[in-house]
């Protein structure tokens, strides 16, 4: 028996050349990028906090009384550090969500966000060894 | 949820807390098709419960079923479900895997981006649903690696014959896993590491 067969693809070949806003033409057979829906939005509409799914969330300060009960949710959740997916989950909201409360969050100084460590065009070897010795505990 | 009882808002179990000295994360996606052992994958290695976060999108209306009978949905919410590693102290890892529609996985802004790698979970018996994935993971340049679920009544296909048919470069590695089993995921993700260090060490990463 064979199995089907698929054909390699480059890196770089799917990006348009400069994306337009509202998503580029949809190819052929394609549809264009769903947008993403902005459920709770901060007023104004202002920029999003660099936050990935991984980010470390901490509380610096107890909710204060002016703190909107998501606020505060949040807040208590991350009195120790905790992951931006981990709030999320526990909070049942969306990433999208989240990434909005704590843009507030962070610009009123009730959280610390610690960035995650990313890949980089060289991988930090140092990095992917604390890792492997990490898993080798498991 | 009702927020007006934010106190009620289960948090994590005092032994899911990360310690305050807890610096840094990083993570790797499971990627593969429905059914492929993506989540029981993250279970069988996360030191947590494996939890669920969500982004909810928009979706032009267009046929698609995420597998619970609803075609035309306006919105689309793409669950990852995931699990964590405390690697040290200071540095924790995150697994992302995926039960929804792998299309939708690659309009999550940062999902991919700043991932360490990615493990290609594959069943010989559906091979052709994870050909969709692969492409947009070398499209994006995410390094990743590819693991065998050995169900006992799929087909099984030499190394070989799986790279040809994968159109794989002889780099990546292949490897029969069973996601069950903590040891087998864990040495996936040793797979994978040692692959991303190998390319660390030729400085090829691009």
């Amino acid at each position: 028996m064979t199995p089907p067969q698929r054909q390699r693809r480059s890196p770089g070949s799917d990006r348009p050349a400069a994306p337009a806003p509202g998503g580029a033409p949809a190819k052929e057979g394609e549809v264009r990028n769903p947008e993403r829906l902005f459920v709770i939005g901060g007023e104004g509409g202002g920029e999003r906090a660099d936050i990935d799914l991984v980010t470390l969330i901490v509380a610096r300060a107890d909710p204060p009384v002016s703190a909107t009960p998501e606020q505060a949710a949040l807040l208590r959740l991350c009195a120790a550090p905790l992951s931006v997916a981990e709030l999320s989950a526990y909070l049942s909201l969306p990433f999208s969500v989240v990434t909005v409360l704590l843009t507030d969050l962070l610009a009123s100084e009730l959280v610390q966000a610690r960035a995650p460590i990313v890949r980089q065009k060289v991988a930090d070897r140092n990095l992917l060894e604390a890792v492997m010795h990490g898993l080798q505990k498991l | 949820m009702d927020f007006k009882n934010s106190d009620t808002i289960p948090g994590p179990r005092t032994e899911d807390r990360l310690p305050h000295t807890a610096e840094a994360a990083v993570k790797i996606v499971i990627v593969g098709g429905f059914g492929v052992g993506k989540t029981t994958m993250v279970g069988s290695v996360s030191e947590i419960r494996p939890l669920t976060t969500e982004e909810t999108m928009t979706q032009a209306g267009i046929g698609v079923d995420d597998n619970y009978g609803s075609p035309s949905k306006t919105a689309t919410t793409v669950a990852m479900d995931f699990g964590r590693i405390s690697i040290t102290d200071e540095l924790v890892l995150y697994l992302f895997g995926t039960p929804g529609q792998e299309r939708f996985w690659f309009l999550w802004n940062g999902l991919f981006e700043g991932a360490l790698g990615a493990v290609v979970l594959v069943d010989t018996r559906r091979l052709e649903v994870s050909f969709d994935v692969m492409g947009r993971l070398e499209e994006r340049g995410v390094p990743f690696v590819v693991a065998v679920n050995t169900f006992p009544d799929a087909p099984r296909y030499p190394v070989a014959e799986l790279r040809t048919a994968l159109d794989l470069p002889e780099e990546i590695p292949i490897l029969d896993c069973d996601v069950r089993r903590r040891a087998s995921s864990r040495d996936v993700l040793m797979t994978l590491m040692r692959f991303l260090h190998s390319l660390a060490m030729k400085g090829a990463l691009t």
